[in-house]
């Protein structure tokens, strides 16, 4: 093998000016590649953000601008309107229940304070376990339902909501966020 | 110098999971599934490439003491770039691997391969290590997450062959089923070595 060429010199000067000039190189790299990115990027995050909102709750014409209640602060809510009149309630919510952290779900409620439909949005569940959240069959039970009368928890937990097998944890996240919409929307979102 | 040699020899002979043993953080983590691993595989080698490439075409620069921080800066940037590109152009494959991109950092088959052969190589060899290594990792997390998903959950690549409502074998797809099957794969590949030597 031919012989390693000589490299520079570990001198105090050597080291700090290396270090810099290619720490600064990383940064330009970084914030070129942000800047290009990132159009793309919220195109994306607004997409799917509007395609869940769509999903969950009654056809609507109009959806006004994101607003927050008092005491839930991480949660935005988007009333959708047709010809004037709001006929749903998206909310979005979040449980930090998780089996590993944060569970984003989107409820939507229509105009009486119905369940109309849910959209798992984020989360780090176990793959194969905790991902089965987002199969209809869990997740549809609660779809229609009132939180006022029905239970939104698991049946291990005294609620009416069937647990994933081997997720339960999960499936508490999921109601929780859920009841947690609930609330919010009582407290401040409803019509 | 024997490039083909070079690229063949990170499937099998120097494969970094069955035999280096190295990065079993994502090879344990993302591997419950085969699309998971080939994904996880796959960003990991377009890494490896581009930090091999400039490492050896950076090495006769860098000195001796601070060549540590030097690599490590040099991989943390790449994976920030996948990250950020994954992001905005593969939305749905982000979605899947988004929280183990980050992870791809600490993978120590990266490191250990701008330590042990890029920073001493010339960048066409280091190219065709990355690109070999890269894939063979690729190659061992698809089989590793496609072993665990046809035993864990009776499918593969979504793919379910067994009654929808049917559940497989859970263990198979958690924590220490990832132990169980790479302890068995890692068995078979040592025996089929000891076959080819014998």
């Amino acid at each position: 093998m031919a012989e390693e060429k000589k490299k520079l010199e570990s001198t105090f000067v050597n080291m700090v000016l290396v270090l810099t000039a290619i720490a600064l190189t990383s940064a330009l790299a970084l914030g070129f590649t942000y800047t290009k990115t990132k159009p793309f990027a919220d195109e994306v995050r607004a997409r799917k953000l509007a395609e869940a909102i769509e999903a969950v709750v009654p056809e609507f014409d109009e959806l006004s601008k994101p607003f927050k209640v008092d005491g839930f602060e991480r949660l935005e809510l988007y009333h959708a309107k047709k010809g004037g009149e709001v006929v749903g309630t998206a909310v979005k919510s979040v449980s930090d229940q998780g089996f590993s952290g944060d569970v984003w779900v989107m409820v939507g409620f229509d105009a009486q304070g119905n369940v109309y439909n849910t959209e798992i949005l984020e989360h780090r569940e176990t793959p194969g376990l905790g991902t089965k959240m987002a199969m209809p069959s869990f997740k549809d039970q609660v779809k229609g339902k009132n939180p006022s009368q029905f239970k939104v928890s698991v049946v291990k937990d005294g609620g009416d909501v069937d647990a994933i097998t081997a997720a339960t944890i999960s499936s508490r996240a999921f109601c929780d966020a859920v009841q947690i919409a609930y609330d919010a929307l009582i407290k401040g979102g409803g019509k | 110098m024997n490039m083909w040699k070079e690229f063949t020899k990170g499937f099998i002979k120097e494969n970094p999971v069955f035999v280096l043993l190295l990065g079993m953080c994502p090879t344990l983590g993302v591997t419950g599934s085969a699309m998971n691993g080939l994904g996880m595989g796959l960003a990991s080698t377009a890494v490896l490439l581009c930090s091999n490439t400039v490492i050896a075409l950076i090495k006769n620069l860098i000195p001796d003491k601070v060549r540590i921080p030097a690599f490590i800066v040099v991989i943390a940037s790449f994976v920030t770039i996948v990250d950020l590109s994954l992001e905005a152009f593969l939305p749905d494959l982000y979605e899947q691997l988004g929280l183990f991109i980050p992870l791809i950092v600490v993978n120590c088959l990266i490191l250990g391969r701008a330590e042990a052969f890029a920073s001493r190589k010339s960048v066409g060899v280091s190219i065709i290590d990355g690109a070999g290594m890269g894939l063979g990792f690729t190659f061992a997390l698809t089989a590793l997450g496609g072993l665990r998903e046809i035993l864990g959950s009776g499918a593969i690549f979504d793919f379910k062959f067994i009654p929808e409502t049917a559940d497989g074998m859970l263990l198979f797809i958690m924590p220490p089923g990832a132990f169980i099957v790479l302890g068995f794969l890692i068995a078979f590949v040592n025996a089929l070595m000891k076959k080819k030597t014998a």
